[in-house]
């Protein structure tokens, strides 16, 4: 342990602490802006570019950055003199010096750190005007927009696009005032390798990169008396959406939910967890027919549309493994104006399929010509779980009072095994649970495969499915991601089917969800909240779903048919790096 | 070519080659095989004044009066006196000759052949107009004592054997094969040598962290990625003398266990880069760089990495960032190079003047070095003089010099015999010091306790007709410029500093700037990631220090004293002098000047631009600057 002493109180740490460690262990809060320390997916941002966290070490000549200085034995420091409250301050302040003042219409809102940081510090006036930097706003894509004007430089999009999910769009450009974090070539991100996963936005701490906003679409239609607006939404958004309202982390609030899409004017409030069902009939039978015809082998999983972006790019010598299975949305949608159409009788066109997703990635996929037909998307509009709460607010709901409702029928009903898509490990286990029912012909074998759980990057199960053993890998997170699949692209490793979601921890660490500031203990509470619903569902496995299997009775014909391959599966195509 | 096996082999070798300098060091013929030698300065600055084709006439000339087999001419580093350059030299006369000219090409070569002296190519001294033959004589080289710049102007700097000739290679020979590793780190330490790119950190004590650093590979860096405006010397030494630089990187691979050398140089010092790939060619070909070094079981190679002139990449952790193809970015420091440095490797940065001191430490010992300068800045110095400066050039003088020395002897003082007002040193993030600093013994610790540094050796002098916001505001557009944008002080903080500066001299600033300039500099002094940053303030803050009324008569009274700031000056006409000739009106670019033929003129204030032409032409000095 190493002995220091911070404002006077002595204290003993772990080697390799930095001061700000060190503070937090005595209960001394110095306030950062740029760093981030997700342990838990090895993300970490001790750039030191801010300044925000500077402290008076003695003997030292200048100032040290807490965030960034490890601590040494009988390090004696002072976090709270003028001299370092003094440089606290100006910093802020001239961060704030080249900062847009709009906070009152910005969409970080009440959410953003530097506000919230000026706020804590008082600042009540900015000492230094001068010019402001002046880049383009980038909303050439469905999911994100980059405002640079707002960005300070923290780096954390940077640390996380480029380590983490090792996708590598931004880099700072240009040096001194004109610095600015861009793309190659200044290009517009729809252009880029990126895969909207949104995780740049989840870090970012001011308002320089959000999501594109499709709320105003969404009352346009809703407000429309000649459409017919069908909801739904995934699975990870029922664990999160009541955060923005203030109640505990993990707090199911399915009902309200429902009851809340209502309110606001939706004719069918569905779930994209019944598609979730329907993924798995299809997935399962694809597995267990390539695993019967020999392959090719690893199934991966194709849920998820940043994670399928990034192999069309990165990984373009693959493309034959990935699941043909839509992800679970655009099959509700590619069904909903089919079947459902012609189930209530009414014209495909009129129908607006509106998905509620913790995810940003789903608003570009939604765009995607594959998934569409001649005319009409699968899906129309896509908005976050942060979005969906500010419309819940825009109505003047008071959600935590709302009644709990159910979905309408007949694509409001989903298992346990659907539930769980919205986690890491949760897809994969969905699809062998059937999978092993059907090979067993036995609905009363195994549910829970607890050996592929868990919130590890990378995870390798070995699965006994009807005497036959399936070697699972699951990765979430890109970086991750990358490893398994050059791994499987080098032959270094033998996979049955692979999981993969682009985000550290599956949907519910989603770019859409709210925000979880850095604390990551937030997303595997939001992801026991999804087994605990698992556990309590009568149906756990997707094939048993009643209303699934009208669907495939009255319309479908049989999983893997052909009538099922129009409808639900879809194609992928190598994009340029 | 064979290769050199051991440190008797190199010592044959040079009593093989010595003839070939004896001229120029022994003023003798001896083994040599010319009678005379010409040595025409080769640096660039000589050479865009035509040193280059002065050389080649030389050289044709003497070859079409079959004089090539007895007068070899030689084209040589700098010498340093770039303000009196192209400088030629000629041995054994020991003749001195300065702004010499393609037609003196003649006259030389039969001066030189009939050994007589062209009085009016010497040096005239300014105040008694005599003419000075011996370089020595000269005032500016008087004071001088040259170690890093030992060879430069002497030797030829494409050919090893000259180096090899003067002892070169016998530093890295003796260390090799007499001296321990952890000896060479003493001895280094020992000498007192301080890094004399910037920072003023003991060199042996970088060495030695180095050296304690485990890793199973380790770098030698040097960096020569001079950026201070108007400083020369790293240039001059790779130019030079770039066997110097190799042999101490050779050396310092030796005592840390590195057998890799990177030189780090900006792509636009091709001559330099030219140079040095010459040097490291004809060493591997002598085995002096290369596999199994004076027959020992050391190794050491050396490549170059191009930089594109980022100043920040003089900073040693931005310089490898740069190196692996990364962002020219400061790391956040510790951990030290020495820990992790280049590709997370161990690693060792020296800037290049550093280096050329090493072999001679070697050579001499601690104590030698120890003795030259004061307690705690051993050794010499080079500056780059510039600015209102006579003797405009590179000088290497013994640290402690007194800074009156090096400004009236060295440089002859301020040009056009005006006042000194200020000399900035350090680069762009060195401090003003004003004249009544005049008799500071220049070295590390006293440069930064009247708020300037020593940086690479910089030294920019100003007269009285030098404004000192404009100044300041002038070294902070350098820094904003060259700020990497990494960390929010120097980025945002800096910008604000020149954008406050810019608002005193367009005669808009308040008291209350002044105090926000001192207040946002400390700061940005104090919270800066890198030394560029924590620097940058300092021609503010030392400028701020001495010379505050100029500062307040800028926001009291809207007046620039020394009339450089345009923004605050107005042209009147005196109509007392005025005569009513037109002159005036005629030459003004924006005609706001009206009046009648023998009548009196006026300027329009609002018009004028105050581009000072009717100032310069009135015959009359009837108008007025205030």
């Amino acid at each position: 342990m190493i002995n220091v002493t911070i404002n006077n109180i002595n204290v003993a740490v772990e080697p390799g602490s930095t001061i700000l460690d060190a503070a937090k262990q005595v209960g001394i809060h110095i306030p950062t802006l740029c760093h981030l320390d997700l342990h838990d997916i090895s993300m970490v941002n001790k750039v030191g570019t801010c300044r925000v966290c500077m402290v008076e070490v003695a003997g030292r000549r200048a100032l040290a950055p807490s965030c960034s200085t490890a601590v040494t034995e009988g390090m004696v420091i002072h976090t709270n003199t003028q001299r370092a409250v003094r440089a606290r301050r100006t910093v802020v302040e001239l961060l704030l010096s080249n900062h847009p003042s709009d906070c009152l219409i910005c969409a970080k809102n009440r959410t953003c750190d530097l506000q919230t940081l000026a706020a804590d510090l008082g600042v009540r006036e900015i000492r230094y005007q001068g010019v402001h930097s002046k880049h383009p706003k980038d909303t050439s894509s469905y999911s994100l927009v980059r405002d640079p004007n707002k960005c300070i430089l923290c780096r954390r999009c940077e640390t996380m696009c480029n380590d983490v999910q090792t996708v590598g769009v931004y880099s700072a450009v240009n040096r001194g005032f004109e610095t600015v974090i861009s793309t190659a070539f200044d290009n517009p991100l729809l252009d880029t390798s990126c895969t909207f996963c949104g995780q740049c936005a989840s870090v970012c701490p001011t308002g320089a990169l959000t999501f594109v906003n499709d709320i105003p679409n969404v009352w346009g239609v809703l407000n429309d008396p000649d459409k017919f607006v069908i909801v739904q939404t995934a699975p990870a958004v029922r664990v999160a959406l009541g955060e923005e309202f203030g109640l505990p982390v993990g707090t199911r609030v399915t009902g309200k939910m429902v009851s809340a899409l209502r309110r606001l004017g939706f004719d069918k409030v569905m779930d994209t967890d019944f598609a979730a069902d329907l993924t798995i009939m299809e997935e399962a039978s694809e597995l267990i027919h390539r695993l019967q015809n020999g392959g090719p082998l690893p199934i991966l999983t194709s849920c998820c549309p940043a994670w399928v972006k990034f192999i069309e790019h990165q990984f373009p010598e693959l493309l034959e493994i990935p699941s043909t299975c839509k992800s679970p949305h655009e099959m509700f949608g590619a069904v909903a104006k089919t079947y459902l159409a012609e189930k209530l009788g009414i014209d495909p066109k009129k129908i607006v399929v509106v998905s509620v997703m913790p995810c940003l990635a789903k608003k570009y996929e939604a765009n995607r010509s594959e998934l569409s037909e001649k005319e009409y998307q699968n899906v129309d509009y896509v908005i976050s779980t942060r979005e969906l709460a500010a419309m819940v607010r825009e109505a003047g709901l008071t959600f935590n009072e709302l009644p709990d409702e159910d979905f309408d029928s007949p694509f409001g009903e989903s298992t346990g095994a659907s539930v769980i898509f919205g986690t890491t490990g949760g897809v994969i286990e969905a699809a062998v649970r059937t999978a092993n029912a059907w090979l067993t012909k036995s609905d009363s074998g195994k549910v829970d495969f607890e050996e592929l759980r868990g919130m590890k990057g990378v995870r390798v199960a070995t699965v006994e499915v009807a005497g036959t053993k399936l070697n699972i890998a699951i990765a979430n997170g890109l970086g991750n991601a990358r490893k398994l699949l050059e791994d499987v692209r080098d032959k270094k490793a033998e996979y049955h089917a692979i999981e993969i979601m682009a985000c550290p921890g599956g949907c519910v660490g989603g770019g859409g969800q709210p925000t979880h500031h850095n604390d990551y203990s937030i997303i595997k509470r939001r992801a026991n909240a999804l087994f605990e619903e698992d556990r309590e569902k009568p149906i756990r496995m997707s094939h048993l779903n009643p209303d699934i299997q009208r669907l495939y009775d009255e319309f479908l014909d049989a999983p893997y048919s052909e009538k099922a391959h129009h409808l639900l599966h879809t194609t992928y195509s190598k994009r340029e790096l | 070519m064979s290769k050199i096996k051991s440190l008797d082999e190199l010592k044959n070798l040079q009593q093989s080659v010595q003839g070939a300098t004896e001229l120029r060091v022994k003023f003798e013929q001896g083994s040599g095989k010319y009678r005379k030698h010409i040595l025409v300065c080769g640096g660039t600055g000589c050479m865009s004044s035509e040193s280059n084709e002065i050389h080649a006439k030389i050289q044709e000339e003497l070859n079409s009066r079959g004089l090539g087999e007895q007068i070899q001419v030689i084209k040589t580093g700098c010498f340093g006196f770039c303000e009196q350059g192209p400088i030629v030299k000629v041995f054994p006369d020991d003749i001195f000759y300065v702004k010499v000219t393609l037609n003196d090409v003649n006259e030389l070569i039969e001066s030189v052949d009939k050994s007589e002296t062209i009085e009016r190519l010497l040096y005239h001294t300014p105040e008694t107009n005599e003419p000075v033959t011996r370089h020595d004589q000269i005032p500016f080289y008087k004071s001088q004592q040259r170690i890093a710049l030992r060879n430069c102007g002497i030797i030829n700097p494409e050919d090893i054997n000259d180096y090899i000739s003067l002892g070169g290679y016998q530093a890295l020979g003796k260390a090799l094969t007499e001296i321990s590793r952890e000896d060479v780190i003493k001895l280094i330490k020992d000498s007192g040598l301080r890094g004399r790119g910037g920072a003023g950190v003991s060199t042996g004590f970088k060495w030695e962290m180095a050296y304690r650093s485990d890793g199973d590979k380790k770098y030698v860096i040097c960096n020569a990625d001079e950026g201070d405006p108007g400083a020369f010397m790293d240039r001059s030494i790779l130019e030079g003398d770039p066997n110097s630089v190799l042999e101490a990187m050779a050396i310092c691979g030796y005592a840390i266990g590195s057998n890799e050398g990177v030189i780090y140089i900006r792509a636009e010092y091709p001559l330099a880069v030219e140079r040095l790939k010459i040097a490291i060619k004809q060493a591997e070909e002598k085995g002096l760089l290369g596999e199994g070094i004076f027959g020992t079981d050391f190794s050491f190679k050396v490549s170059l990495s191009l930089g594109a002139g980022a100043f920040v990449c003089g900073e040693e952790t931005a310089l490898m960032n740069s190196v692996q193809g990364l962002r020219g970015e400061p790391r956040m420091k510790p951990p030290f190079p020495a820990q992790a440095g280049l590709w997370n490797k161990p690693s060792n940065v020296n800037n290049v003047e550093t280096w050329a001191n090493i072999p001679q430490i070697i050579i001499n010992g601690a104590d030698w070095f120890k003795s030259i300068g004061t307690e705690k800045s051993a050794g010499t110095k080079v500056f780059a003089l510039a600015g209102q400066i006579n003797n405009v050039g590179l000088v290497e003088v013994p640290m402690g010099i007194p800074l009156r020395d090096i400004i009236y002897e060295v440089g002859g003082g301020v040009r056009g015999g005006k006042a000194f007002k200020a000399v900035q040193t350090g680069g762009p993030s060195g401090g003003c010091i004003p004249a009544s600093q005049l008799d500071l013994k220049i070295d590390y610790d006293s440069l930064q306790s009247v708020g300037s540094m020593m940086g690479s050796g910089g030294m920019i002098v100003m007269d009285e007709n030098d404004c000192m916001v404009n100044i300041a505001k002038y070294y902070l557009e350098f820094t904003v410029e060259e700020s990497c944008g990494k960390c929010t002080p120097c980025r945002v903080g800096n910008r604000r500093l020149l954008e406050i500066l810019e608002k005193i001299t367009k005669g808009n600033g308040t008291e209350q700037d002044l105090q926000e300039l001192k207040d946002l500099s400390e700061v940005i002094q104090d919270a800066s990631l890198c030394a560029l940053g924590q620097t940058a303030p300092n021609p503010v803050l030392s400028t701020l220090k001495y010379f505050y009324d100029e500062y307040l008569a800028h926001v009291r009274d809207k007046k620039c004293p020394s009339g450089k700031c345009v923004d605050l000056l107005k042209y009147i006409v005196d109509p007392e002098k005025c005569i009513g000739c037109s002159i005036c009106a005629k030459n003004c670019p924006v005609s706001c000047i009206s009046g009648e033929l023998k009548g009196k003129y006026t300027i329009d204030s609002e018009k004028c631009v105050k581009c000072g032409v009717c100032f310069g032409k009135c015959p009359k000095k009837a108008i007025v600057r205030q």
